[in-house]
């Protein structure tokens, strides 16, 4: 009996010690991200790295502030997360509602639409997206990375999904009350979907704040550059004289992501868990 | 009934302009710009299977697609790998704070952009100042050339990405663990199972399907590689990183090939359709679904 029992305890003490080193192996960067970024611009490549900084040096979080458009870059990204995250929750829970619960011609053939295109990554269909928004004028603006993603199949899919599962009951009591159709939707159903609402909305944030590659065809002006396309920008520019300027651009950038996931991690998981599919 | 129908066109259109608009449309557009020679700034002008012969011939074209079906596959499998191990350990210990750190932790690196980590990465794993080769070298390994053998390249990718991604097979992992129901378990340990039995022939099939899943979507994922190389090695040393969603772009927006570029998309798309169906259909027999 006591051979099995210590066996079993060093399997799980020897368990414990791989998942430290895989925890050290995961916040290695970030913490070396984090240290580097308060460290002085001549000190950033000296080795070893201090990993805890002793005397941070904040200058360059202002120099990243005053030597390149940080702040610029930072309100970009805010704008147009903030616009798709809005829109498309909207858009796809209007869609998603319509898909589930409303009977109309063509509801079907238009839905397998909508899958066939879930699947199918923008990367492959780049250039002529680029070839419209040039010619719709969007070009070199927010508006040519806001105006495509403000609908989408995926987000259609996983909130009818979630409206499938609501009893129809509810609403068809509310129309003999004599609620219109759009009051049903808003007054009973909408409230009820706020929860895949909201894995739609966080998994949207994660996906356009972290955006590269719409960003780097799409804008040619610095004025309009977001913070990944801005910070890669940065990098080049500088060069590798001022890593710790670019790394605490890289920390700024990362801030809003944390702060939403500590406040929001229940929907991260979730959209990550139902929402995988894109 | 007919004011219902107009209420459910009217709750779509928005969804449905944007699919059609930039989903949809552009799918057709890239098969149709496919047979096509066009620079941008000169009409464009059709030249039937052109492309298409160019592309069967270019070395370049299908090399990048062996590059990036190598490194999706790597990081992949390492993620699977990885990710599972991982969640197997923590599933094992019994506080459930220590638990939610663990899987904070390893979480963690998702919520960085690609972008940001390559910048990162590129400066960690820098051959001669970066803090990897500093360490490496304190064990006795010299002077690793990450960033600039083919070798070296190719796996320092792999490792970013499995560095950034491992968390969200991670989660998924732990999320159909601790949904397995308890009396498969016991009911295999009453009949004798040891750990490695019970693993092996009870949570092994019970979970196939989240690992068809995560590899379905990692691997469609990683088919669109594209920040990391960019950022790190612009496709080089040579060839060796240049990831098709890279060559697509240098085609199209550096050398101003729209109808090459679009060709390329075109064998991208119908790539990843296949491997997508090839998954689906015939890991079927492999997955267990209850």
């Amino acid at each position: 009996m006591s051979p099995m029992i210590s066996r079993a305890r060093v399997g799980r003490a020897l368990g414990l010690v791989v998942l430290i080193a895989a925890a050290i192996i995961a916040l290695g960067p970030l913490v070396w991200t984090l240290s580097t970024s308060l460290r002085t611009p001549a000190e950033a490549f000296v080795n070893p790295p201090a990993w805890i900084p002793v005397n941070p040096d904040w200058g360059n979080y202002s120099a990243v502030f005053e030597q390149i458009p940080l702040l610029s870059f930072f309100i970009n990204s805010v704008i147009v997360t903030g616009l798709i995250v809005a829109g498309q929750t909207a858009t796809c829970m209007m869609s998603g509602y319509a898909f589930a619960m409303i009977r109309f011609p063509g509801r079907g053939k238009i839905f397998v639409l909508f899958l066939a295109t879930m699947m199918v990554p923008l990367q492959a269909t780049m250039i002529p997206v680029f070839v419209l928004i040039k010619w719709m004028g969007l070009a070199n603006s927010l508006s040519s990375l806001i105006v495509p993603a403000l609908g989408g199949a995926f987000g259609t899919f996983l909130m009818r999904q979630y409206f499938l599962q609501m009893p129809k009951e509810l609403g068809e009591a509310a129309r003999i009350d004599g609620a219109s159709p759009l009051q049903v939707f808003w007054f009973v159903y909408a409230r009820m979907a706020v929860p895949p609402a909201a894995a739609l909305a966080t998994l949207n944030f994660s996906g356009f704040w972290s955006e590269f590659y719409r960003p780097l065809i799409f804008l040619s002006d610095q004025s309009t550059y977001t913070l990944p396309l801005g910070l890669v920008g940065l990098q080049g520019n500088l060069g590798t004289g001022s890593v710790s300027v670019v790394l605490a651009g890289v920390v700024v950038a990362l801030v809003p992501s944390v702060l939403l996931f500590a406040f929001a991690q229940r929907y991260f998981i979730e959209g990550l868990t139902t929402g995988s599919f894109r | 009934m007919r004011g219902e129908a107009l209420f459910g066109y009217a709750m779509i259109l928005p969804s449905l302009l944007i699919v059609m608009l930039f989903t949809a449309g552009p799918i057709l557009a890239s098969i149709g710009l496919s047979f096509y020679s066009w620079d941008v700034i000169s009409p464009p002008r059709f030249t039937g299977l052109d492309n298409y012969e160019q592309l069967a011939a270019d070395q370049t074209v299908l090399h990048s697609f062996a590059v990036t079906l190598g490194l999706a596959v790597s990081i992949v499998v390492l993620e699977i790998l990885i990710g599972l191990g991982l969640a197997l350990l923590v599933q094992q210990r019994r506080n459930t704070f220590v638990r939610a750190t663990f899987r904070t932790v390893f979480y963690l690196p998702l919520l960085a952009s690609a972008s940001s980590v390559a910048i990162v990465m590129g400066y960690m794993f820098d051959q001669k100042f970066g803090v990897i080769n500093y360490y490496l070298g304190l064990l006795g390994i010299p002077n690793v050339p990450w960033l600039t053998s083919d070798f070296g390249a190719t796996a320092t990718i792999v490792i970013i990405a499995v560095w950034q991604q491992v968390g969200f097979a991670f989660v998924l992992f732990v999320a159909a663990l601790s949904t397995m129901p308890q009396d498969v378990l016991e009911a295999a340990t009453i009949d004798g199972a040891g750990p490695g039995h019970t693993f092996l022939f009870v949570k092994l099939p019970m979970i196939s399907p989240t690992i068809l899943f995560v590899a379905v979507v990692g691997i469609i994922s990683a088919m669109q590689l594209f920040d990391q190389p960019y950022v790190m090695t612009k496709g080089g040393p040579g060839y060796s990183t240049t990831t098709t969603v890279l060559l697509i772009y240098q085609t199209a927006f550096q050398n101003l090939q729209f109808g090459y570029g679009s060709t390329i998309s075109v064998l991208l798309l119908l790539v990843l359709i296949v491997l997508t169906a090839m998954q689906f259909f015939g890991a079927r027999k492999l997955v267990f679904y209850q």
